[in-house]
């Protein structure tokens, strides 16, 4: 019996936890491309940049919050800087899209015209980042480490392994709760939040019935500034604040994006976590959870994983492939908010 | 002088003209229908009267204003109500959601204009938590037109609303509409489906490659034999 | 008529270029830029030809180009008979049933069409078997082999061919890599394909990087076969002795030189060669076919073109083009190392090349590679003198002056990324726009 529950501790400690934290990272990050898809219908490449941009002046905040000897208590001062980093990030998103895309939403221009402006203004955040803040790691997350230890875990339970939270796992899967309730009852609940979702289902009947698309389009960026900083700030809490490693993000959170059916808010955040367990089922080595379940004579000597770690990231492709291959439109399939 | 007055419209799409100087009208409280062969203009003619197709030449008058260089959205906010032919309703949004979405524009308080909508359309009220994308063809041209109602216009463009519906549903349709136009609106519509529009019409229009061919009452236009060849069939 | 005159000039412009970085830096830095113009210029013809002639976008340009990498080390070192012995046979076996496991799986999901859902989870099972076993086939050989010689070897080896060979095959395995991508991707929605290419491209990266067995990795591939002579092999030769005696040159520069143009002169071959089959298949049927397409799709269609098959074809002819270039720029290096493909980086250097330069238009794509390889290594010596220039009125150790002088070098990515915004803003066409037919 304890056999089974020893095993399950090490699937909650390495797997569920973990994969609760990534997969709310990832569903905010979703959200947002599938916000920018739906309103402006692009897939905007410039996202993993826009989240690491929005982390950078979350960073910056903080430092400044630190040296001011001004702190969060347990938790990271960084939630203290968050609403910081999101309003230079929306001053950014806004300004961008003043400069950049205005012009070719006049110019109606098609689609993969917008995909390669997006990865223009990718880059442009990229050198930014680099310029402002340099191309090392940043460790910002500060506070207590964890909620519980794994030590402590043992003792309370008597078992032999432990299971450890650490508070900005804890502190991820509320925000993300938080945030995306919030989203939800905009985007349901108020005048404007319905009048994007109209815009989105229908543009020319939205403006027949007089709803401004340059509001709309205002408001979807503010909102894809504020949900990339919040992703990407969690993230950085979590792991650290590698600028290249949001470049990396992209693909999962594209893919999770498309699990869930693009444009579909819902969908972005049911695939945000199937990705992101998917990439610790599959990367996970099962080894000491066989040792545990199987009879002693059974016990195997290889990891029992069915990918190395390395490859995490051809697991979002790969199920990206799958449903590209299976169901085009994602689980939730549908183009509207 | 008519209350809603397209004069000797000309306008078209790239180079060429489609419309070639037609005029059409409507009073409040009555339906006038336009009718005509394929490509004779009528859609264009609708789009021309509501902005959305920039005129050539002649104009638009509301109320005896000048309301030509006007958008749309502009012509909304006059009292215009609009419901295109396809793609007229918010699929993903609830019958009660669209409803309010075409009441936008407008700051007061819009219950009581959704209960005149209910009333006039009351299978809507059953289904108005529903996505209206999962509504049948002729519940969907209700939504659309509820939509439309929603701004409380002072008249109502229709563009082919039977299109696509059986006949029962058309008759039904046609019932509503002059329903609406008895509480006062103008109502301007295109028909595909010429006899059963003239029958309800007070005013009838058939336009023939972009020009009035006949001008008349719809009872009129029924009764006349050479549009009866010509256009209704016998 | 001004228009030719105003392309050639933009080109002799280009080659006073060249001849001011040889008198003013020297012509060994000259020539090695020259020759990275000119991989530049033949990978910006491959994305020209998907993106130019049929609006594709393609994110992994990266990843085809390291395909063509591995094709030149697989094909060029001698294999390993050690490695072979101890894990071949393994590997062998593992690929056969990787081959297997996608057949059964294909299979599975064909025959298993009255099965409802419970179709995925049969098809899911038979290739987890099928995995299953590969891995179990494989895992050992690859642990054999890693083991044979760490240190010098650890992998299987290659061919031990000529290596201008593999500008060939690193056309053919970018050529199927494309396929695949193409096959899933074409026809949805056209951000779909960027995304499947921006995937692809990362994982035929990571698979070369950690991929010990075939690629070694990490630790590199030194010491390719070379299609021109070394300089080594120069220096002792009496002819080129007296030759270069003869010029007002150290036999070492002379010597860096001969091979430097050796290089080039092959380069040139394999760009004009792609320059003219490009040229002929723009102006041919199938390219105004193509340029229909991506014009007007639906009408295309109509008109009973099949646009998916036409798309699949033209992205594969590109990524080709892509390949071989990766090919010569590893013969180019003499070494194959994986973790310098950065996915993201150079792909969008390459799309700066071609938009700059006038998609649609192969020599604008030729000359687009030119510049913006040039521009991209001189950045670094002019961003650095112009940061230096800027802050010289502060002191030497002013934090905002070294913060400058440090952030120099990050400073070529916004640019490139301004660049590339301010063409496709005020002048889309390029600078050698498309010529309309």
């Amino acid at each position: 019996m304890s056999d089974v529950l020893n095993a399950l501790v090490i699937l909650a400690n390495f797997v569920i936890v973990p994969g609760l934290a990534y997969g709310s990272q990832l569903a905010l990050g979703a959200l947002g491309v599938t916000l920018v898809y739906a309103v402006l219908r692009f897939s905007n490449f410039a996202h993993g940049e826009t989240m690491a941009i929005g982390t950078m002046f979350v960073i910056l905040a903080t430092w400044g919050l630190q040296s001011a000897g001004i702190g969060f208590g347990p938790l990271p001062t960084a939630l203290l800087a968050l609403p910081v980093g999101i309003f230079a990030a929306i001053i950014l998103c806004l300004v961008t899209d003043r400069l950049v895309y205005r012009y070719y939403r006049r110019q109606k221009a098609s689609g993969v015209i917008y995909l390669i402006v997006s990865v223009g203004v990718m880059f442009v955040y990229n050198g930014l980042i680099r310029f402002v803040i340099g191309p090392r790691d940043q460790v910002f997350a500060d506070g207590q480490r964890f909620i519980m230890k794994a030590r402590e875990f043992k003792q309370m339970t008597g078992l032999n392994e432990g299971l450890a939270i650490k508070t900005t796992q804890a502190v991820t899967v509320v925000t993300a709760i938080v945030t995306v309730a919030a989203v939800f009852w905009f985007l349901n609940r108020t005048r404007t939040g319905k009048s994007m979702r109209a815009f989105s289902d229908n543009e020319d009947l939205a403006l027949l019935s007089g709803i401004n698309p340059d509001r709309v389009v205002m408001i979807a960026w503010i909102m894809t500034a504020a949900l990339a900083t919040i992703a990407g700030t969690l993230y950085g809490l979590d792991k650290s604040f590698k600028p290249f490693v949001y470049l990396q993000l992209l693909l999962p959170i594209f893919a999770a994006a498309i699990v869930g059916g693009v444009g579909n808010p819902i969908g972005a955040i049911a695939g945000g976590f199937v990705i992101a367990f998917s990439e610790l089922f599959v990367t996970f080595a099962y080894k000491r959870v066989v040792t545990y379940l199987a009879p002693e004579s059974m016990a195997p000597d290889t990891l029992v994983q069915f990918l190395s770690t390395d490859y995490k990231f051809a697991v979002s492709f790969v199920i990206l492939v799958i449903v590209l291959l299976v169901r085009p439109t994602g689980i939730f399939s549908g183009k509207s908010l | 002088m008519s209350f809603l007055i397209g004069e000797e419209m000309v306008c078209g799409y790239g180079g060429a003209d489609i419309l070639h100087g037609c005029t059409i009208g409507v009073e409040p409280g009555e339906i006038a229908v336009v009718v005509g062969p394929n490509g004779a203009g009528k859609s264009t003619a609708m789009k021309a009267m509501f902005g959305m197709l920039g005129l050539r030449e002649g104009r638009v008058l509301l109320q005896g204003e000048d309301i030509s260089h006007l958008k749309p959205q502009e012509r909304v906010l006059r009292g215009m109500g609009f419901v295109p032919q396809t793609n007229n309703v918010f699929t993903s949004m609830t019958v009660e959601e669209n409803l309010e979405m075409g009441a936008f524009i407008r700051r007061d308080e819009i219950t009581d204009t959704m209960q005149q909508v209910f009333e006039l359309f009351p299978i809507l009220h059953d289904k108005r938590a529903q996505p209206a994308g999962e509504l049948s063809g002729g519940q969907r041209q209700q939504v659309a037109v509820g939509r439309a109602l929603m701004t409380q216009p002072k008249i109502l463009m229709l563009d082919e609303p039977t299109a696509g519906v059986s006949p029962i549903v058309m008759d039904e349709l046609f019932d509503r509409i002059i329903e609406v136009a008895q509480t006062g609106i103008a109502i301007l519509m295109v028909e595909q489906n010429a006899k059963q529009a003239l029958n309800i019409a007070d005013r009838g229009y058939v336009l023939v490659q972009g020009r009035n061919a006949y001008t008349d009452t719809g009872a009129a236009l029924m009764a006349d034999p050479e549009v009866r060849r010509a256009f209704l069939g016998g | 008529m001004s228009n030719s005159v105003r392309n050639l000039s933009l080109f002799a412009l280009m080659a006073l270029l060249f001849m001011t970085v040889g008198f003013v830096q020297s012509w060994d830095v000259s020539l090695t830029l020259l020759n990275m113009c000119i991989i530049s210029a033949i990978m910006a013809l491959g994305v020209n030809i998907q993106w130019g002639y049929a609006g594709l976008f393609n994110v992994g340009t990266m990843g085809f180009a390291a395909l063509g990498g591995l094709a030149a080390m697989l094909v060029s070192v001698p294999p390993v008979a050690g490695a072979w012995q101890a894990g071949g046979a393994g590997i062998f076996g593992g690929l056969v049933a990787a081959l297997l496991t996608v057949a059964a799986g294909v299979y599975a999901w064909r025959r298993t069409l009255h099965l409802g859902r419970r179709r995925y989870w049969l098809t899911g099972l038979v290739v987890l078997l099928g995995y299953v076993v590969m891995r179990a086939i494989i895992d050992p050989a690859v642990e054999a082999i890693e083991a044979v010689d760490v240190t010098t070897s650890g992998f299987l080896g290659g061919l031990g061919m000529p290596i201008i060979l593999s500008w060939l095959v690193g056309g053919l395995f970018a050529a199927g890599a494309a396929w695949v991508v193409g096959k899933i991707s074409l026809g949805l929605r056209s951000d779909y394909l960027a995304i499947a290419t921006l995937g692809i491209s990362e994982i035929i990266i990571y698979f070369l990087k950690f991929e010990d067995w075939l690629t070694r990795g990490v630790k590199n591939v030194t010491g390719l076969p070379r299609p021109v002579p070394y300089e080594v092999d120069l220096k002792q030769s009496p002819v080129f002795q007296s030759w270069a005696g003869g010029l007002d040159m150290s036999i070492d520069t002379a010597a860096s030189i001969t091979v430097k143009l050796c290089y080039a002169g092959l380069f040139s071959v394999v760009l004009l060669v792609v320059l003219y089959l490009s040229e002929v298949a723009l102006r041919s049927p199938w390219g105004r076919m193509m340029r229909a397409i991506r014009d007007n799709e639906t009408a295309a269609a109509a008109m009973g073109k099949n646009v998916t098959r036409r798309h699949l074809q033209v992205f594969i002819l590109g990524s080709a083009v892509v390949g071989v270039a990766g090919a010569m720029l590893t013969t180019l290096d003499g070494q194959f190392s994986p973790p310098t493909y950065q996915p993201l980086r150079f792909t969008f250097l390459i799309w700066v090349m071609v938009i700059i330069g006038g998609s649609g238009n192969n020599w604008g794509a030729v000359l687009g590679g030119f510049i913006i390889w040039f521009f991209w290594i001189e950045a670094e010596p002019i961003g650095l003198w112009l940061m230096g220039a800027l802050t010289s009125g502060m002191a030497p150790d002013h934090w905002l002056r070294l913060h400058l002088i440090e952030s120099a070098a990050h400073m070529r990515l916004l640019t490139m990324g301004l660049v590339l915004l301010l063409v496709l803003r005020f002048a889309p066409r390029g600078l050698i726009p498309e010529v309309k037919r």
